[in-house]
C-alpha cells in the first residue's frame, strides 16, 4: 500500500477547510458586527444616555422612554403569550387525539411560525388599533407581539412535553391520578425548565421585532414612560430604527449606543436560556 | 361468581386497529393468590394486564369486546381513576418519579385527598416497609429517587402501588431490567404480599412464574391456551403446545 | 371494593377535568384564528384596493408609484426588488450554510460543535435593525465602495448580503439536523469499502438528508422574503425594475413600512394598497412554507 495521502485524500482535507472557512466567515461576520457596533456608539453609551427622553439635539438625546417601553411590552406579552402557548402546547401533546381537527391545528401552527413578521403587523393595524379601537397603544403591541411568538411558543412547549418521558406517565395513572393531577404534578414540572428556555427565546425575539410595531404605529416621539396600557409608547429597536433614518450622523453613534444596550439586553436572555438547557440536560436523566 | 372470585374476565376481545390481539379470553381470577400470565413475545400478555386497570385507554386505536368484572362490577362502565386506584401497577422498568423518595410515595395518598402530614408520614414508613426498602432508605428519605439502584427502584415504586392501599397489584415483567440478586428480592416480596393482596403478574421467565405463583394462564397468539394451578400446568398440562412452550421447544 | 364504591364519580372532579382542557382546547384553536384573522384582514382590504385598481393592472404593471399623482400600482417593480434581495442573500446563504452544516455535522469535533452552534443561534437572534445598521453604516461604505465605487448610498447587494447573514444560522442549523438523522450505519457502510470522508459526505449523507436540507433552503428564502428593516434601511424605498444590486430599489415589505411610516387615513387606497401587497407577501411566503412542511414530513417518515 502507498503511503502518505491519495490524492482523493487531498481532495477531502481542501473540503474539509472550505467547510470549515465557511463555518468561520460567518462567525466572522458576528465578530466584526459586535466590534463595528461597539466602536460607533460606546463613547455615547453614559448614565445620561439611559436616562434621558429623545431629542432633537443628539448630545441630550437617550432612550429612557425606549427601555421602559420594551420593558412593559415585554412583561404584557409575556403575560399574554405564554399561558395561551402553553396551554396550546398541553392541549396538542397531551389530551388532542389524532383527529383532522388537531392535523389542521399542528400544521397551521407551523405555517404560522413562517408567516413574516410585518403581516402580523397588518394583522394588528387592522384588528387591534383600527376594528377593536385600541389605539396606537402598548396593549395593541402587546396583543400584536403575542400573536407573532405565539406559534414559536407552542412549538418549543411541545418539544419540552414530549421529552418527558412516557413512564412518568403510566406511574401517576397507574395510581389513580387524573389528566390533569398527572400533567400538573409530573408532566409540567419536569418539562418546567425547556419550557422556559423556549419561552425566553420566543420573548428576545419579540424585544428585537421593530416591523410589526412599526405599522402598528409605534413610531412617535415618545418623552415619558408609559403609565398605563392605554399609552402610546417605543421600544429599543424603534428607536434605534429613527435614529438610524436620519442622516446626521451622530444620531447614527446615538443608534449604535442604543444597539449595544438591545443587544445586551437579548444576549443576556440568550444567555439565561442556554443555561437553563444545560443545567436541565444534567440534571433530569431518566 | 365463586367468593373467592376477585377478576372475571368474560368473553375479551381486543384490538389495535385491525389487528386482534387477544381473542375471546375467559378467565377467573382468585382472591389472594399470585396468579402468573405466560407466553412467548407479543402474545397478548401485556395487553391483558393492562385491560385489568385500564391502562390501554392511553393507547388511541384501541379497542375492546367483552367485559372484565371486578369484585362484580364492569371496570369498563367504572370510573377508571377510581378503579386505578384500586388496582395497583408495577411496570417493567422502575419509573421513579425525579423527586424524593419520600415524595414518590406521598404522590398517591396526596392526590386521593391525604393532606396530615403525621398520615402521609406514616403511610410512607408503612409502604416502605411492606417492600422491605424502609431500612435501605429511612435515613435518606429526602434523597432523589433516582440515585436508588434499579432493584431498589422497582420496591420504591411497589411502595408507592401499595400507598394507596389498592385490592390488587399487577406486575408487568417486573423483573426484566433487573440483576438476578435484585430479581430474588422483588419474587419473595411478591410472596409476601400476597397475604393481602391480590397479585397477577405478566413474566417471560417461566422458572420465575413457577416459583412465585399459585395459578398460571398461558397465552398464544392472543388466545388463552391453558389456565390452571401452576403445579398442574408445569408438571401434567392438558394441551400438547403449553408442554412444548415450557419445555423450551419455543418460544 | 364494592359496587357504590367503585361506580361513585366524584362530580366535581370530573368537571374540573373538563373545564381544564376545555380551556386547553381554546389556546389551541386560537391558533387558528388566527390564520383566519389574517386572511380576513388581507382579503376585505384588499377588496377594497381591487375595487380601485383592476387586478390585472396590478399584477402586470410595471410602475408603482401610489403616493405620487398620477398614481400607479404595477406590482411588480417591488416583486422585483424582493426577489433581487433573495437571490443575493441565496448565494450567501446556501453555500455557506450548507457547507458550515457539513463541517458541524461530518468534521467537526464535538466540543467544537457545543461551541459553534450557539454562536451561530446568535448569529440568528439579532435583530434586524441591527442588520439594517451594520449594512448601512459599515458594508455599504467599507465593501460596496470598495468593489463597485459608483454604487448608490442605498443599494440592494449591501441589503441582500445581511439578509443571507441573517438566514444563515437557519439553513446550516436544519440542514445539520437533517444530516445527523442519516443513520451511522450507512456511513460506517461506506468507510468500510474505503471511502474518504469527502466521498461520505457528499455521496451518502447529502444525498440521504437531500429532502431536509430542501426544506431549509426553502424555508430560509421564505424568511428571506419577509425580510423587512434590514432591507427598509439599507436597500432603499426607490421601486424601479432593475437587476442591478448597486442601485437602490424598494422591496414589498419596505413599501408597507413607507406607507405606514407616513399618516395615511385608513380607508383611502394607499391604505388600503398594503394589504394587496401584504396578501402577494403572505401568499408567497405560505407557500414556501407549505412546501418545506411537507417536504420535511416526507424526510421524518424515512427515518422512523
Amino acid at each position: 500500500m502507498k503511503k502518505g495521502l491519495t490524492n482523493r485524500q487531498l481532495k477531502g482535507r481542501v473540503f474539509e477547510l472550505v467547510c470549515l472557512g465557511s463555518m468561520m466567515a460567518a462567525l466572522a461576520v458576528l465578530t466584526v458586527l459586535l466590534w463595528d457596533v461597539w466602536t460607533d456608539g460606546h463613547a455615547w453609551l453614559d448614565l445620561q444616555f439611559l436616562d434621558s427622553f429623545p431629542s432633537r439635539f443628539p448630545e441630550k438625546a437617550g432612550i429612557k422612554s425606549a427601555i421602559w417601553g420594551t420593558f412593559w411590552l415585554m412583561i404584557m406579552t409575556a403575560l399574554i403569550s405564554v399561558p395561551l402557548g402553553v396551554g396550546a402546547a398541553i392541549y396538542l401533546q397531551e389530551y388532542a387525539r389524532k383527529t383532522t381537527l388537531t392535523r389542521i391545528i399542528e400544521t397551521n401552527i407551523s405555517n404560522l411560525a413562517g408567516v413574516p413578521s410585518i403581516v402580523y403587523g397588518i394583522l394588528g393595524l387592522a384588528l387591534f388599533v383600527r376594528a377593536m379601537d385600541l389605539e396606537r397603544s402598548l396593549i395593541s403591541g402587546a396583543l400584536t407581539m403575542s400573536l407573532l411568538i405565539l406559534p414559536i411558543i407552542i412549538i418549543s412547549s411541545q418539544e419540552a412535553i414530549l421529552a418527558v418521558p412516557s413512564s412518568i406517565r403510566e406511574a401517576s395513572y397507574a395510581i389513580g391520578a387524573t389528566k390533569w393531577q398527572t400533567i400538573r404534578y409530573h408532566v409540567l414540572p419536569d418539562a418546567l425548565p425547556g419550557i422556559l428556555t423556549g419561552n425566553i427565546l420566543a420573548l428576545s425575539r419579540a424585544i428585537g421585532e421593530t416591523a410589526p410595531l412599526i405599522m402598528i404605529g409605534a413610531l412617535t416621539f415618545i418623552a415619558f414612560t408609559p403609565s398605563s396600557p392605554r399609552d402610546p409608547f417605543t421600544v429599543l429597536p424603534i428607536q434605534i430604527f429613527n435614529w438610524i433614518s436620519r442622516p446626521q450622523e451622530e444620531f447614527h453613534f446615538l443608534a449604535a449606543a442604543g444597539i449595544v444596550v438591545l443587544l445586551v439586553f437579548l444576549l443576556t436572555m440568550n444567555a439565561a436560556a442556554i443555561l437553563l438547557r444545560n443545567r436541565y440536560q444534567k440534571n433530569l436523566k431518566w | 361468581m365463586a367468593p373467592d372470585s376477585t377478576i372475571d374476565v368474560r368473553n375479551l376481545n381486543a384490538y389495535y386497529g385491525s389487528n386482534h390481539a387477544l381473542k375471546d379470553i375467559n378467565m377467573t381470577i382468585k382472591k389472594n393468590r399470585v396468579t402468573a400470565i405466560i407466553g412467548p413475545s407479543g402474545c397478548g400478555k401485556s395487553t391483558l394486564i393492562r385491560c385489568f386497570n385500564r391502562m390501554n385507554d392511553f393507547i388511541d386505536n384501541f379497542r375492546l369486546e367483552g367485559e372484565i368484572l371486578i369484585n362484580g362490577v364492569n371496570i369498563y362502565r367504572a370510573n377508571p381513576v377510581e378503579l386505578r386506584k384500586r388496582v395497583g401497577m408495577v411496570f417493567q422498568k422502575p419509573n421513579p418519579f425525579p423527586k424524593s423518595i419520600y415524595e414518590n410515595i406521598a404522590y398517591g395518598p396526596r392526590i386521593h385527598g391525604v393532606r396530615d402530614k403525621s398520615r402521609l408520614d406514616s403511610i410512607v414508613e408503612e409502604s416502605l416497609k411492606e417492600a422491605s426498602l424502609w431500612e435501605e432508605v429511612s435515613h435518606r428519605l429526602n434523597d432523589n429517587a433516582l440515585s436508588l439502584s434499579g432493584g431498589q427502584q422497582q420496591r420504591l415504586c411497589i411502595a408507592r402501588a401499595l400507598a394507596v392501599d389498592p385490592e390488587i397489584i399487577l406486575f408487568d415483567e417486573p423483573c426484566s431490567a433487573l440483576d438476578p440478586l435484585a430479581t430474588v428480592k422483588i419474587e419473595d416480596l411478591i410472596t409476601e404480599l400476597k397475604k393481602s393482596y391480590t397479585v397477577v403478574i405478566v413474566t417471560h421467565n417461566m422458572q420465575q412464574a413457577a416459583r412465585v405463583s399459585d395459578y398460571t394462564a398461558f397465552l398464544y397468539l392472543g388466545e388463552l391456551i391453558e389456565y390452571d394451578t401452576t403445579k398442574k400446568l408445569f408438571e401434567k398440562p392438558d394441551r400438547e403446545l403449553t408442554e412444548n412452550y415450557i419445555t423450551g421447544r419455543f418460544g | 371494593m364494592d359496587t357504590t364504591e367503585i361506580s361513585v364519580i366524584s362530580m366535581a372532579a370530573r368537571r374540573k377535568e373538563e373545564i381544564v382542557e376545555k380551556l386547553f382546547f381554546l389556546c389551541a384553536v386560537l391558533s387558528v384564528f388566527a390564520t383566519i384573522g389574517i386572511v380576513i384582514v388581507l382579503l376585505v382590504e384588499s377588496l377594497g384596493f381591487f375595487q380601485e385598481v383592476s387586478f390585472v393592472e396590478f399584477l402586470t404593471g410595471k410602475k408603482w408609484s401610489p403616493l405620487l399623482t398620477p398614481q400607479s400600482f404595477g406590482v411588480l417593480p417591488l416583486i422585483n426588488g424582493t426577489l433581487i434581495i433573495t437571490l443575493g442573500a441565496a448565494l450567501v446563504a446556501l453555500p455557506l450554510g450548507l457547507a458550515s452544516a457539513l463541517y458541524m455535522s461530518e468534521y467537526a469535533d464535538p466540543r467544537i460543535r457545543r461551541i459553534t452552534k450557539p454562536l451561530l443561534e446568535i448569529l440568528a437572534g439579532i435583530p434586524t435593525v441591527v442588520y439594517g445598521y451594520f449594512a448601512l453604516t459599515f458594508i455599504t461604505p467599507n465593501i460596496i465602495k470598495h468593489l463597485y465605487p459608483a454604487a448608490n448610498y442605498f443599494n440592494a447587494a449591501s441589503a441582500s448580503i445581511v439578509v443571507g447573514i441573517m438566514i444563515l444560522p437557519m439553513v446550516a442549523s436544519l440542514s445539520e439536523d437533517a444530516m445527523r438523522a442519516v443513520p451511522n450505519s450507512l456511513r460506517e457502510g461506506a468507510y468500510a469499502l474505503g471511502a474518504t470522508r469527502l466521498e461520505v459526505s457528499t455521496r451518502v449523507v447529502l444525498p440521504a438528508a437531500l429532502s431536509g436540507v430542501l426544506a431549509s433552503f426553502i424555508l430560509a428564502l421564505s424568511r428571506a422574503i419577509g425580510e423587512t428593516m434590514a432591507v427598509t434601511i439599507a436597500a432603499g424605498m426607490t421601486p424601479k425594475l432593475t437587476l442591478n444590486p448597486f442601485e437602490s430599489i424598494q422591496t414589498m415589505t419596505a413599501y408597507i413600512v413607507q406607507v405606514s411610516l407616513g399618516d395615511t387615513p385608513s380607508g383611502s387606497i394607499e391604505y388600503q394598497s398594503i394589504f394587496a401587497v401584504g396578501l402577494v407577501l403572505f401568499a408567497m411566503t405560505l407557500l414556501m412554507n407549505m412546501a418545506s412542511y411537507q417536504i420535511r414530513k416526507r424526510f421524518r417518515e424515512v427515518y422512523e
